[in-house]
This record gives C-alpha cells, sequence and structure tokens, in this order.
C-alpha cells in the first residue's frame, strides 16, 4: 500500500470512526443536527460524483431527492409498503428518473444541460402539486410514527435514527471512496478534464456520463427516502429550485471533487445558518458575506484548499 | 377564566388606613422593584420560555412580521398580569424561512437546545406538518396558529394544538349559506392550484351543494402563474357569484385583470381576504373590489359596533381603525389571522394555570389541561369573539365574518355562529398516549 493510500485510508477511517463515536458525546441538539447533516451530505455526496468528479453541473438534483422522498412516502401511504420496501421503491424510481433524465438531457451540453436539469426538476415540482390527491401538494404529509420502524428499530428514536444516517452515510462515503479510486472514477475525471482526449482514447463518454448520472441520482434518492424515513415528512418544498442549489452550494464549500468535501460543506452551511441566526435576524446577510469571502479565498472549497495546500493525495 | 382564592383571615382586623397604607407601601415597593423581583412569590422565578416559530423570511414574512409584533404584545400584556404561575414569560423567536425542514430544525433547538417548555406560533400549513413529527417525538406541546385543517383532520399527533384559530374547514363551509341566501347559488371558483386551493374546492364544493347551490366551474391557476386573463373566459356565462382565493403577490394582477374582463357588468363575487391580508385597500387596481364580500377572521376596520375587546386589542398591537400599523398607514396588518397568537398565548397561560405547570415535566399535564378546555367567552384574552374547543380533534371553533367593500373599506354584514363552523369529528387525540 502506498503512503498516499494509506493516508487517505487513516482520514476517511478516522472521519468514520469520528462520527460514530460522537454520537455517545454530543448533546441532544448536535446530535439531532449531525444526523441530518449525514443524510444531506449523502446527498451532496451524490451530487459531488457528477459535479466534482464528471464535470457535470446539474441545477435539478432536487428533483432526484424528490423521487425518493415521495417514492418510498407513497409506497408506504398509498400502497401500504413495509418500511424496507419503500425505501427500495423510493431509491429504484430515483434511479429510474436519473436514467430517464440522462437520456434526454445529455443530448445537450454545458450551459443547456444545466438549464434541461432544471427545467426537469421544475416539471417534477409540478406533478407533485398537480396529483395534490395523493401528494397533499405543497403541504406534504406525514409518515406515521408506527410507519418508521426499520429491522426492528423504530427510527423516530434518536439513536436509532442517529445510527441510520450514520450507516446511509458510510454507504453514499464508501461507495464514492471507491468509484474515485476505481477505473471507472479515474475516466469521469478524465472526461471532466477534456471530454474530447476521453473520447479519442477510446471510451464511450456518453456511455459513462449515463453511469454517472444514474448512479448520483440513486444516492441522491436514497439521502431523500432516508430523510422522510428520519423526519417523518413528505413535502414538496423538498423538490423546489431551492432544494437543486442547496447541494451545489455544499459541494462548492466543502470541494468540488473530493470525498469528504460535501460532509464539510453540508455542517459547514448548517451550522452558519443555525449560529448566525442566534446573533442577528439579517443571518442571511453574514451568510452571504461568509460565502462570498469563502468563495474568492478558498475558491476551491475547504477541502480543496486543503488539498492544493497540504494534502496532495487527498482524492 | 380567572380564580380568586379565598383566604380565612385571623387576629386583629387592619382598619382602612391601615389597608391603604400597606396597599400604597407595596404598590411603591413593587414598582422599584426589578422585574425578576416581581415574580418572586413563585416556586421559580425561572422564566416560562415559549420558543417562537417565526416565519421572518421566505413567503411568510409578511404574516410573520404582524405575528411577531401580535405576540410582543400579548407576552407583555400577560407578564404585566403577573405572568404565568408566578413566572414571567420569555419569547424566544427563531425564524424557520418558512421552510418545512428549517422549521423542523428550529422545534428541535426549541426543545433541546434553547429548553422551551412549548413551541408556538406557527402559520404556514406545510412547515407545520413538516415540523409537527418532531415536536410529537420531543413531547414538545405546539401550539400552532395556522388554520391549517391539518391538526383537526388527525394527520398529526397530541402535542399538536389548534386552540387559538378556526381552521379553513369550518371557516368555508360557514360562508356557504350566506353566499347561498344573498349572492347567488350557481357559483365559479377560481383558486390556487395547491393544496390551500384544493381545500377551498372540496370543503365550499361540499358546503354550497348542501345549501342547494352548484359550483358550475372549478378554475385552478397554476402557482407560477403571473397573468390570468386566459382563465377568465372559462367562467360560464350564467355564473351569479365567483368565489376567488388567489394567494400572493399576483393578487394585485389577478384583481386587476378580472376588473378588465369583466367591465361594469360582473356577478357578485366573493373571496378569502387571505389574498389581501398586509395588502393596503387603497392600492391601485383595487378599486374593482368595490361592492364584493370577503370572509375575515377578525374584521380589519374597526366596526360601529366594535367590542371594548378589540378596541383593547388593537390599541396594545398597535394597530389603528383601518387595520394598519399606527406608525404607518400603509403598513397593512394581518388582522384576519395575527389574533390567533393572542388568543392562543392567553389558552397557553390558562392552559399551564390550570395545570400547575412547573416545568418540562408538566407537558402532558399542560397537554391534558388544554385538552379539557372547552368554553372560551369573548374577552380580551379572546377578542376575536367566543370560541368552543374540542378537546379531542384540539381544535378551536368559532365566530366567522363576512365584510362586504364599501369605499375602499370592508364593513361588516354578517356574523356566522360557532355553530355554523362544526363539522363531525375526524380523529381523537385524547386516545393517543401522552
Amino acid at each position: 500500500m502506498s503512503g498516499d493510500m494509506r493516508k487517505s485510508l487513516l482520514l476517511h477511517g478516522g472521519v468514520l470512526v469520528a462520527l460514530f463515536t460522537l454520537q455517545f458525546v454530543l448533546p441532544a441538539y448536535h446530535h439531532g443536527n449531525l444526523a441530518r447533516i449525514m443524510v444531506l451530505a449523502s446527498y451532496a455526496a451524490g451530487f459531488n460524483l457528477l459535479f466534482g468528479y464528471t464535470g457535470l453541473l446539474s441545477l435539478g438534483h432536487a428533483l432526484f431527492f424528490a423521487a425518493g422522498l415521495y417514492g418510498m412516502g407513497l409506497a408506504m401511504s398509498q400502497f401500504g409498503a413495509g418500511t424496507g420496501l419503500a425505501l427500495g421503491v423510493g431509491v429504484f424510481l430515483g434511479a429510474l428518473i436519473g436514467g430517464l433524465v440522462a437520456v434526454l438531457a445529455l443530448r445537450t451540453e454545458e450551459v443547456a444541460f444545466m438549464i434541461v436539469t432544471l427545467m426537469f426538476a421544475q416539471a417534477g415540482y409540478l406533478t407533485i402539486l398537480y396529483f395534490g390527491a395523493y401528494t397533499r401538494g405543497d403541504e406534504g404529509f406525514v409518515i406515521a410514527q408506527a410507519d418508521r420502524v426499520f429491522l426492528g428499530r423504530d427510527l423516530s428514536n434518536p439513536q436509532s435514527r442517529y445510527f441510520f444516517a450514520f450507516a446511509i452515510f458510510c454507504v453514499s462515503f464508501v461507495m464514492c471512496l471507491s468509484v474515485v479510486k476505481s477505473r471507472f472514477g479515474k475516466v469521469l475525471v478524465a472526461i471532466r478534464e477534456n471530454e474530447e482526449r476521453a473520447r479519442m482514447l477510446g471510451y464511450d463518454v456518453a456511455k459513462y456520463k449515463f453511469a454517472a448520472i444514474v448512479l448520483s441520482a440513486t444516492l441522491s434518492a436514497l439521502s431523500g427516502a432516508a430523510y422522510g424515513l428520519l423526519f417523518g415528512y413528505v413535502g414538496a418544498s423538498f423538490a423546489s429550485v431551492q432544494y437543486s442549489i442547496f447541494p451545489l452550494l455544499w459541494v462548492l464549500l466543502g470541494g468540488a471533487g473530493t470525498v469528504l468535501g460535501p460532509l464539510v460543506g453540508t455542517a459547514f452551511m448548517f451550522y452558519l445558518i443555525d449560529l448566525s441566526s442566534g446573533v442577528t435576524t439579517a443571518y442571511m446577510l453574514i451568510a452571504g458575506v461568509v460565502l462570498v469571502v469563502l468563495t474568492l479565498f478558498a475558491p476551491q472549497g475547504l477541502l480543496g484548499e486543503m488539498r492544493r495546500r497540504f494534502w496532495k493525495w487527498l482524492p | 377564566m380567572t380564580k380568586f382564592k379565598t383566604v380565612p383571615v385571623t387576629g386583629a382586623q387592619p382598619t382602612r388606613r391601615d389597608a391603604l397604607k400597606t396597599l400604597a407601601l407595596g404598590g411603591g415597593a413593587a414598582a422599584a422593584l426589578p422585574l425578576w423581583a416581581r415574580y418572586a412569590g413563585a416556586q421559580t422565578s425561572e422564566p416560562i420560555k415559549v420558543g417562537f416559530q417565526v416565519h421572518r423570511t421566505g413567503i411568510g414574512a409578511a404574516y410573520g412580521r404582524w405575528y411577531d409584533r401580535t405576540t410582543s404584545a400579548a407576552a407583555a400584556l400577560i407578564n404585566e398580569q403577573g405572568g404565568i404561575n408566578g413566572r414571567p414569560l420569555e419569547i424566544v423567536s427563531e425564524d424557520d424561512g418558512t421552510d418545512p425542514k428549517r422549521g423542523a430544525e428550529v422545534v428541535e433547538k426549541f426543545a433541546t437546545q434553547h429548553n422551551c417548555d412549548i413551541g408556538f406560533g406557527t402559520l404556514f400549513s406545510h412547515v407545520v406538518i413538516g415540523s409537527a413529527p418532531r415536536a410529537g417525538e420531543l413531547k414538545l406541546p405546539y401550539f400552532v396558529v395556522s388554520e391549517g385543517h391539518h391538526v383537526a383532520s388527525g394527520m398529526l399527533n397530541r402535542y399538536t394544538l389548534q386552540p387559538g384559530i378556526t381552521d379553513v374547514k369550518s371557516q368555508v363551509q360557514a360562508m356557504a349559506p350566506f353566499v347561498a341566501d344573498n349572492l347567488g347559488k350557481k357559483i365559479t371558483m377560481i383558486f390556487p392550484d395547491f393544496a390551500f386551493g384544493h381545500d377551498h374546492r372540496d370543503y365550499f364544493t361540499a358546503a354550497i351543494e348542501a345549501q342547494g347551490g352548484e359550483v358550475l366551474e372549478h378554475i385552478a391557476i397554476p402557482p407560477t402563474e403571473t397573468s390570468f386573463t386566459k382563465y377568465f373566459p372559462k367562467i360560464p356565462r350564467d355564473t351569479e357569484v365567483i368565489y376567488h382565493v388567489m394567494v400572493g403577490p399576483a393578487v394585485l394582477t389577478f384583481v386587476k385583470e378580472l376588473g378588465e374582463f369583466f367591465g361594469p357588468q360582473r356577478p357578485e363575487m366573493f373571496g378569502f381576504i387571505d389574498s389581501l391580508e398586509a395588502v393596503d385597500l387603497g392600492s391601485p387596481g383595487l378599486e374593482f373590489l368595490d361592492g364584493t364580500y370577503f370572509w375575515e377572521g377578525n374584521p380589519r376596520y374597526a366596526q360601529d359596533n366594535q367590542s371594548e375587546y378589540d378596541a383593547f386589542f388593537r390599541e396594545r398591537v398597535g394597530v389603528d381603525a383601518n387595520g394598519a400599523s399606527v406608525s404607518d398607514p400603509k403598513d397593512a396588518s394581518t388582522y384576519a389571522h395575527m389574533f390567533g397568537c393572542w388568543e392562543t398565548l392567553h389558552v397557553v397561560k390558562a392552559g399551564m394555570e390550570s395545570a400547575g405547570y412547573q416545568g418540562p415535566k408538566d407537558r402532558a399535564a399542560l397537554i391534558e389541561a388544554v385538552e379539557a378546555m372547552t368554553d372560551m367567552p369573548h374577552s380580551n384574552a379572546h377578542p376575536q369573539g367566543a370560541k368552543i374547543f374540542n378537546g379531542k380533534t384540539h381544535q378551536v371553533f368559532g365566530h366567522q365574518y363576512v365584510t362586504k367593500v364599501v369605499d375602499g373599506k370592508l364593513l361588516l354584514v354578517h356574523t356566522t355562529s360557532i355553530e355554523d363552523t362544526y363539522y363531525p369529528d375526524e380523529v381523537d387525540y385524547t386516545t393517543q398516549a401522552l
């Protein structure tokens, strides 16, 4: 094992051990926050696979998050599915919609790709409102506590919730790490760096991009389904444009193209809003100023900056 | 209702002079004491913390501003009167951005970081529905001021209550008799194509049919729409009444375009004031509304028969006779809804006093005490009107008001009975464990 590989394993393994251990020492408020952050970081990790490693900027990822959320929620509310099956339905729906979007959106490039993904997400949002008889439109609906039991554990219980969130995060984290280290991941990076060159080297770029979108959508849907299960609510606001912008912000802050970046960016943004809202009612102004400063002085994000300055080996 | 303890008199009877002297001394001393010392008679002088989930930003900001002012005024009054169980009331405000995700986080913050005794004050339905599961799990009594039917529908949990404002189902169905008897029986409904609009569509259609009327056409407007002219040709020619409930910033365009479409020959119009909350009726383009009718939760303009309680409420919150801020006549209030914050805080006070509330361990007792409430008489604590609370459904029922726009002001033309607003119970929360 090379030195860089050892360092990488130590760092990423250490983060997982720290996240596991924190549940025993954190006060109740931060315990709950971290569970939420881990689930949302999984969403950001899915986004990062597409944006950070493949170089495709989607402005419609809320569609995939909402597909997981509603796939899970509607499977329960409309068909009485159990928790495990509903979770599976959510993830499958996200992957399916990811595939459909990929087939159509990959006919475009760059700005057009951004606009097409944005439009698909908006269509998804309006579809949720249109079928209000089932989705309860913008109000959304509650997943009853009795239905939120997985493998015999009540997911509304703080310990179970944290552990489930940790498990979801582990899945996305390990998957991203292995993709990045794999031959497949290296081709994605090659596409990001120079798509023409990758094509000239004989790679089927369209196939790789398709796979990247489906994988990214699947992770986002897993996060959405888990979010609904853990916090008991399914609502259309999670399909709105705002929730397509959030993962972009989190990834940019944490460091696009770094495996740890989504976690760092999500946690940073969460606490930036949370702490500044305790200081002033103009907390969005504080958040905005901090974001501008970070963009100016750490344009590659927090982890990206660490990689540029100190940790060249950071995946 | 206030209860007075009778104290047995022992020893020598004091003279009137002694009594006056003692009162004067006591009054002077109390005024000179710092605030905390005035509550020293309670077992603890720690404040009772009310976590106020306020829509400071996002789509609910205009409502949030007035909910904030009303809540501050109610808390100040309660504290002037000695607080709750001898303890001062402290409002801990957190902006939820009118977003259900942030709303749930704010509820968690109230329960586990601020150590609030209750959560309170949420208006927008999606924020309530997103937050309520967490309130139930954290066993934090959650007093919403939303007018949504979500509480009484049974969707939420035993820790969520709505004792200070009526719900949309009761409001809508109570309007049907007035509309059928006074305006017409052939209705066209224009509503936004999301849950709030669908509630109106479903409840009013059923209610008007029960009155022998019919809805000729349902016109649902997509929420992203900015121009409405293309929808108006769908209005059937034999429409007698247009029922409209367009919420959001596009309402001014909606009214203007409707006015241009009909000209002077328009059918009767009945709307929900939700569209025009925080909007000055003198705004350009709203002239077309003259002679039309509105539901109001509480009449914005002080009426000729204004109650002393409404006058007191206006004065304490800082609202003039036109329903605007006393410091800025253009700053129209959300008068049809914001009384709910005032009344809910008074219900909390009554509930805590009835339960002998001392701290979070008594939260279940507080829920039971509120569930046991029924009559809420018209008073300074309930300035909108008398109410009946249903402990099983956690929903309050009360009078509704119909006003007519006359010379740019809303004049009261009809007040429903409380019974007009009843519907069969859809849930019994008291069967759920605390």
